[in-house]
């Protein structure tokens, strides 16, 4: 780390807060997450309880899918997909979230400690930053942005279908629709937020003045990325809980409790 | 003994703030190849805590406005003490200056009709100054930075150098200008750089001074640490008189608490979107201390005061936007009279005038200022704000047109460290204007001169160059016995103990501060005199530990024989000049007396060989020449009402 | 507000002293005053018991960017940081900044920043029109306007560990400061570089460095003035890169209209 010349300092880092804090945070976070969802995504099981659908698995898009009444299951791929239909549509939110720039931030720092914490001197000998393969594929973000907008639009026409009851009746609300509900707000703030989609709305443009209503739009989604990380934090736990609660409702740990 | 880098450049400029850099610009677009040499690094000058405006007519948002009203308000904020000429060019080129920074990438905040937006300030009749929320300055510098990169981008193109034709010495501070023993004119500067304390001299036939202010001879003052007087020094020193020096302006709002930021600016842009000065009482105090001079113009009543913010044309503006002298004299008193603020302030209030979220956007670094130093929420409390040395109106003399200084060919003065334009009392807005007006023509008068004497440059002679280092190494060896000593390394002081140069700075702070200050007597002013002769004394013995690297003992050491110069002037000058006037209050002569309007005060060194600084502790350095002021041009004398000017001019000027 | 019961007290400092040769923390006891900041210890350092202690400063108020230095290992301006944010037990360390060479004490080399200032080249005013003829709307200049704010004070440069932790990559990267003037520019309503034949957007990735930024966002959490470095001018920065070089549906619609100008 000692460039020609500078201070000779010998220790990495010279601060006494508690820097470790936030990386061990997000480490111990994006962690949990990640060992929750491989289970889930490869668990191939306890994934529909009607009218809910957990959000890992829609679109359904296998024949091996569990059906689903009026539900996003389509089989685009044939009986030769023996695997979780979850792994065909993960794809998609996670190369998004992926290559988010609010987590990449976290998981340089939190996985890469590149670096830990500002300040604080990280351990790699070389760094090329994201000029190079494979992280220059995290310019690929905005097609995950594209992508994740039309998910981001069935897990709201899942989230209608949650206004039926078990029977596919419709005019009912139980506790997942209230789930549903909520994590399809945060869904939908988290990638509306997005700094691609901040930039196609509005930011690409030299004169606002001549644009009126995509600055209003830029101006908007500017207020929502200014929270993106709280954003990326609230979609991520809401989208593992709603999973969470169809699984225990399909697994049939409790039922799900109407409210009308 | 000494060898010295020399290097030959057709025209120097001492300082990096917005004339210097303006000077820089032109005298390079002239074609002449031109050093700057700035005590900080590139883009720190003191003009990055200009907050208001810059002050251009331009009647962008109000198009009564012109050059003729800009020029009338600017006598009237100096009470014609103004050198007219310098006045009358400043508010005629002042538009073009701030229209060709757009030019180059600044970027002010816009009219709904996307020109450049104007604001309201203290003395002048129409919204005037053009600005960046409260960072204007820093706005100017950037923008005077960033074309000389470009410039030298240009050079780099055409011949492969950066620094062909224009190059900036960073963190470098001129001791001394050198001049040809023949013919006396200017041959080059001497110089120490700060990181290594090596000495070099460049040679050029002109050099011009942008160095700004004096504030740092007093103790609570919005100025940094570079305004030491050094460009006042320097051409004293060289035998240019310095004009009108008792002329100090003390900004009526600087911060009070905590005391280490004590003087910090509070802009006046404060009170020109609608902060009120209140006193311990609660009263709008400034409506009982408006001068018989503008009582026309002002306001009686808190609510017509109020009623101008919305509608200028039919109500007079508050008297919280008089001329700055006139506040800073008021809120001096109503602290004297018992009714000041907690910590000797008085109570300058927004947040009860506009909601929370208008002050953070229209005052944003102001708001920051408060919050980070002082812990206080303007948008939720009042500030605490009193007088603090912010500008110094009497400067090195120069001509009206060139800015050459007098009686020194070569040298050219621009900015604060010049003196006239602004008179007794200079104008909020009319300084960075004053910088671009007058930088850009003392480069350009300067850059014709240099190449009408390329043929025949003058020569620095090598004695020349060991005097100014002996000089600069003095404090080195502190009263010991050895002036041969050059090249660094710390030195066992010899005989008598060393001064501490931060001790003998802090006492001359004191003394300014408290016997020259805001108001004036006669006996503290001689007690003053006899003070700054002590500390002169005292100053020879200055002794520094250490090295020559980056030695900021050293450095100080140096620049306090350019205070106790400059503050010997000031001294000397204030008590001369029996009367009051703008930034120059005497308790013993309250009046303004028409007879002194006339007279200017040139201060020029008692001993014009320029040897050494004078050791002598009885007689001064200074010697004060009275020289009678050029009538004012009929077609401007024009301008004002026969009314206004007979308040300011004796009988004879008014028929002449 | 506070009151002024005067609370002098004794901190302890480290202070690291030295130069390129070597140096080391150096303990010092202090008088602490109410209301004071971390500068005004340094400075009584030098009245009282240090008096060659270098130190760069200038405005004292927090607008000129000068007294940069490292505290508690942290990169701050010396000016603006309050003693009252620490405990009256704690030792507070201070350092020069650690991404460029040291010239002696607290005061650094940061020519670094300099060399960068003169690669990005400057404003392209637009032809035909004179000074005086600019019209631009606040709002299409709000943005360049939140990066003049800038008082380079190099902070954002010394704490990115792009060139910290990596001195090789120096020549490469022109740091958060200036990646941030390419923004200024590229979002200028009347910079007409692209006009001229300068596609800032390009450069920005090709010749300044712009990948290497892996918007750890230690820029913005350093920044005194508080800009949003990476997400007003870094990230819009590479999304503008993006639309150039990625981008098949801008590729595609550049080619059938040529070339888009909003």
């Amino acid at each position: 780390m000692r460039g020609a010349g500078r201070a000779a300092i010998a220790a990495p880092h010279l601060r006494t807060d508690r820097w470790w804090l936030q990386p061990a945070v997000t480490f111990a976070g994006l962690l949990a997450f990640i060992v929750y969802s491989t289970w889930r995504a490869f668990a191939n099981a306890d994934y529909y309880a009607a009218p809910y659908v957990s959000p890992f698995y829609s679109p359904c898009l296998a024949e091996n899918c569990a059906p689903m009444k009026g539900g996003p299951n389509w089989e685009i791929f044939g009986s030769w997909w023996g695997l979780s239909p979850a792994l065909l549509i993960l794809i998609f939110p996670l190369g998004f979230r992926l290559t988010c720039y609010y987590y990449r931030k976290a998981y340089y720092r939190g996985f890469w400690a590149s670096p830990p914490a500002c300040a604080v001197a990280e351990p790699h000998k070389t760094y090329t930053g994201e000029t190079r393969f494979p992280l220059i594929l995290q310019n690929m973000h905005r097609y995950f942005f594209y992508a994740a907008v039309p998910v981001a639009g069935i897990l709201t026409y899942d989230t209608v279908l949650a206004f039926r009851d078990e029977d596919y009746e419709w005019g009912h609300m139980g506790l997942g629709t209230l789930v549903f509900l909520v994590n399809i707000v945060l869904i939908w703030a988290y990638t509306l937020s997005c700094h691609s989609c901040r930039h196609i709305v509005g930011g690409k443009l030299k004169h606002f003045s001549k644009h009126p209503v995509r600055y209003r739009m830029w101006q908007w989604i500017g207020k929502l990325n200014a929270r993106h990380m709280l954003l990326a934090w609230a979609s991520l736990i809401s989208v593992a809980l709603a999973d969470f609660y169809v699984y225990l409702v399909a697994s049939g740990v409790f039922d799900d409790p109407r409210l009308f | 003994m000494t060898t010295v880098e020399r290097q030959q450049w057709d025209v120097v400029v001492v300082g990096a703030g917005g004339a210097g850099l303006r000077a820089a610009i032109e005298a390079r677009e002239q074609g002449a190849r031109t050093a700057v040499i700035c005590k900080s690094l590139f883009g720190k000058a003191h003009t990055v805590m200009a907050e208001g405006g810059i002050a251009a007519s331009m009647g962008n948002v109000n198009d009564g406005d012109n050059w003729q009203v800009h020029f009338r308000d600017t006598m009237r904020g100096g009470k014609f003490l103004n050198q007219w000429r310098m006045a009358e060019l400043h508010a005629q080129e002042a538009p073009d200056r701030v229209w060709e920074l757009e030019t180059w990438g600044a970027l002010f905040d816009r009219t709904k009709d996307g020109r450049i937006s104007q604001r309201n300030f203290g003395g002048h009749e129409y919204p005037r100054l053009a600005h960046v929320g409260d960072r204007t300055g820093l706005e100017l510098i950037r923008t005077l930075q960033q074309k000389i990169v470009s410039l030298q981008q240009e050079d780099f193109k055409q011949l492969g150098d950066y620094e062909a034709g224009l190059k900036v010495f960073q963190e470098c501070t001129v001791t001394r200008i050198l001049k040809d023993d023949v013919d006396g004119k200017v041959a080059g500067v001497f110089c120490y750089e700060r990181e290594s304390g090596r000495f070099f001299v460049i040679e050029a036939p002109t050099v011009i001074l942008a160095t700004g202010g004096i504030g740092k001879s007093f103790k609570v003052t919005s100025n940094s640490w570079e305004y030491t007087g050094d460009g006042h020094a320097l051409a004293l020193l060289a035998g240019a008189p310095l004009l009108n020096m008792e002329f100090v302006q003390f900004h009526p709002t600087g911060m009070v608490w905590p005391p280490s930021v004590k003087g910090i600016l509070v802009t006046e842009s404060v009170r020109g979107d609608g902060g009120v000065l209140r006193n311990s009482e609660g009263k709008r105090f400034m409506f009982d201390y408006i001068p018989d001079v503008f009582k026309e113009k002002y306001a009686e009543s808190e609510e017509e005061g109020d009623r101008w913010y919305e509608d200028p044309d039919r109500n007079r503006r508050p008297p919280e936007l008089l001329p700055r002298d006139e506040v800073a004299r008021a809120i001096n008193s109503e602290v004297k009279a018992g009714r000041g603020s907690p910590h000797g302030g008085v109570f300058l209030d927004v947040s009860s005038r506009m909601p929370a979220d208008v002050i953070r956007r229209r005052l944003p670094s102001m708001y920051h200022q408060f919050k980070e130093l002082a812990d206080v929420d303007i948008t939720a409390e009042a500030m605490e704000v009193g007088p603090t040395c912010h500008y110094v109106m009497g400067g090195i003399a120069v001509e009206s047109d060139t800015a050459a200084a007098l009686g020194v060919p070569g040298l050219y003065a621009a900015g604060e460290v010049a003196g006239g334009m602004h008179g007794s009392n200079r104008l909020g807005g009319n300084s960075l204007s004053d910088l671009l007006v007058f930088g850009r023509r003392a480069g350009l008068h300067a850059a014709q001169y240099a190449a009408s004497v390329a043929e025949n440059r003058p020569v620095v002679e090598e004695a020349q160059i060991d005097l100014a280092a002996a000089e600069a190494l003095r404090p080195f060896s502190a009263e010991g016995p050895d002036e041969s000593l050059v090249e660094g390394g710390p030195v066992p002081a010899g005989g008598r103990p060393a001064e501490n140069p931060y001790t003998l700075h802090q006492e001359l702070q004191q003394t300014m501060n408290d016997l020259v200050g805001i108001i004036r007597r006669e006996e503290e002013m001689s007690q003053a005199l006899k003070k700054l002769a002590d500390l002169r004394v005292r100053a020879r013995r200055a002794g520094v530990e250490g090295h020559r690297q980056f030695n900021p003992g050293w450095h100080l050491a140096l620049d306090l024989r350019n205070m106790l110069l400059v503050s010997e002037c000031i001294a000397r000058s204030a008590l001369e000049r029996t009367e009051s006037r703008g930034g120059h209050t005497r308790e013993d002569f309250p009046g303004m007396d028409r007879a002194w309007r006339r007279v200017n005060l040139l201060c020029q060194l008692a001993d014009p060989t320029g040897g050494l600084a004078a050791t002598d502790p009885v007689r001064g350095q200074i010697r004060l020449v009275r020289k009678e002021t050029e009538p004012i041009r009929p077609d401007l004398l024009a301008l004002f009402e026969k009314e206004e000017l007979v308040k300011y001019l004796a009988e004879e000027e008014l028929f002449e | 507000m506070s009151t002024a019961a005067s609370t002098a007290y004794e901190a302890h400092f480290k202070v690291w002293r030295g130069d390129t040769d070597g140096g080391g923390l150096e303990d010092f006891e202090v008088e602490v005053n109410d209301g004071e900041v971390v500068l005004d210890i340094i400075h009584r350092l030098q009245a009282t018991q240090a008096p060659d202690l270098a130190v760069r400063w200038n405005c004292k108020a927090g607008k000129c960017g000068s007294c940069s230095a490292e505290i508690n290992g942290r990169p701050r301006l010396m000016c603006m940081t309050r003693m009252s944010t620490f405990s009256r037990e704690e030792t507070i360390t201070v350092t020069p900044l650690r991404a460029f060479p040291v010239v002696r004490d607290l005061v650094t080399d940061v020519g670094f920043n300099y060399t960068k200032a003169r690669e990005v080249p400057s404003f392209v005013p637009p032809q035909g029109l004179g000074p005086g003829e600019y019209r631009m709307m606040q709002e299409d200049v709000d943005r360049s306007q939140e990066f003049r704010k800038c008082i380079e004070c190099f902070l954002c440069q010394d704490t990115c560990h792009v060139v910290r932790d990596h001195e090789e990559n120096k020549g490469a990267f022109a740091g958060p400061r200036f990646l941030m003037r390419v923004a200024e520019l590229d979002m200028h309503p009347l910079d007409e570089a692209a006009e001229q034949g300068l596609d800032r957007k390009r450069t920005a990735q090709d010749e300044h460095g712009l990948g290497y930024c892996n918007i750890t966002k230690c820029c913005t959490e350093v920044c005194p003035e508080g800009i949003k470095i990476t997400d007003n001018a870094l990230i819009p920065l590479k999304e503008r890169a993006v639309d150039r070089k990625y981008d098949p549906l801008v590729w595609l619609g550049n080619k059938i209209r040529r070339r888009t100008e909003s």
